[in-house]
């Protein structure tokens, strides 16, 4: 049982901070960044 | 033959899981990337968002992307899925699901001679977490330009990934963006070449040393769901899963270790059935 706490713990602490995340519209950043081509990840710059 | 199986068994999974999260065919035919609602959501391994065939994000390309923006200085959507992933799967994700480091097992299945143990390796380790300090976090965060915009540090000069499913096809597909070629591409390039060169001799140099993706799942992967279990009274402390272990592990001391991908290699090679890999089971 204790050995599950850590994970149960890391669980809760993921569920939330993707709901404040979303809550912030960190995914629309996300998004956009996502819909462009990224000139500097393929090597443009 | 287990052994056999189960190899199948992961490349096939690997095989499977890149095609559909790239499977966006109207991008190699040059209809431009996927922007469907689902480019919010980052994929678990390391997939460029500029592959043609990208339905998700990469998940370090957006982080970078919203620590670079103006208005956060802290991702808890990218920070949360990452944990998630890493609560439910640690360094599964790195095993079975990353288009990188499918790659990778297929450079390596290359013949030559390999390379077992680098020297200095235990010290290179440590790199891929100082890369993830200094390219991914520290530096799109600070290095900002005029209007308080940062870049994406890792991508721009390090990701190999970026470049072999974004860089690539992009300049095959696009003749504009290849008369814009320069010094990054060709810097670029080499990082790729040189990390495919050397993992034909070693197995996944990128995964050990220098993947940011992977550093936040190994901080997981002792407490993740997904996890080698060892039965002490089976083991006879043969060693054999230490010398299946390509990852340099040695399961029946550490079985979650951090470097550990959950390839299962050395389940299968147990003569005394004395490690099980999987979710949790009710007994």
């Amino acid at each position: 049982m204790k050995r599950w706490i850590p994970s149960a713990i890391l669980l809760l602490l993921g569920i939330a901070f993707l709901g404040f995340g979303l809550h912030r519209g960190e995914q629309l950043t996300v998004m956009r960044k996502a819909i462009a081509i990224c000139l500097e990840c393929i090597g443009i710059g | 033959m287990q052994k056999k199986h189960n190899n199948r068994l992961r490349l096939g999974i690997q095989i499977g899981f890149t095609a559909l999260s790239n499977g966006y065919l109207a991008g190699f035919l040059g209809k431009g990337l996927f922007k469907g609602a689902l480019k919010q959501v980052c994929l678990p391994g390391l997939n460029c968002y500029s592959c043609p065939g990208a339905l998700g994000s990469c998940p370090i390309g957006a982080l970078q992307a919203v620590l670079a923006d103006r208005k956060f200085s802290f991702s808890f959507y990218v920070v949360g899925l990452l944990i998630l992933f890493g609560a439910l799967f640690g360094r599964l994700v790195c095993g079975f699901l990353c288009p990188f480091g499918l790659f990778q097992d297929l450079l390596f299945k290359i013949p030559s001679k390999k390379i077992q143990r680098m020297p200095l390796d235990r010290g290179l380790r440590f790199l891929k977490y100082a890369i993830l300090a200094v390219f991914v976090i520290w530096l799109p965060l600070s290095a900002t330009n005029i209007v308080g915009q940062g870049s994406p540090w890792f991508c721009t000069w390090i990701c190999p990934s970026g470049t072999l499913m974004g860089g690539i096809p992009q300049m095959i597909l696009d003749p504009n963006l290849r008369s814009a070629i320069g010094f990054l591409f060709g810097w670029k390039m080499l990082v790729l070449m040189l990390i495919a060169l050397f993992g034909v001799f070693h197995y996944r140099p990128f995964c050990k040393y220098l993947c940011p993706l992977g550093a936040i799942y190994a901080l997981t992967n002792r407490f993740s769901l997904y996890r080698l279990e060892l039965h002490p009274s089976a083991c006879t402390d043969c060693g054999r899963c230490a010398g299946a272990c390509k990852m340099g592990v040695d399961a029946h001391k550490t079985p979650n270790h951090p470097e550990c991908i959950r390839c299962g290699d050395c389940c299968t090679s147990c003569p005394s059935k004395a490690l099980s890999i999987g979710f949790p089971k009710k007994h």
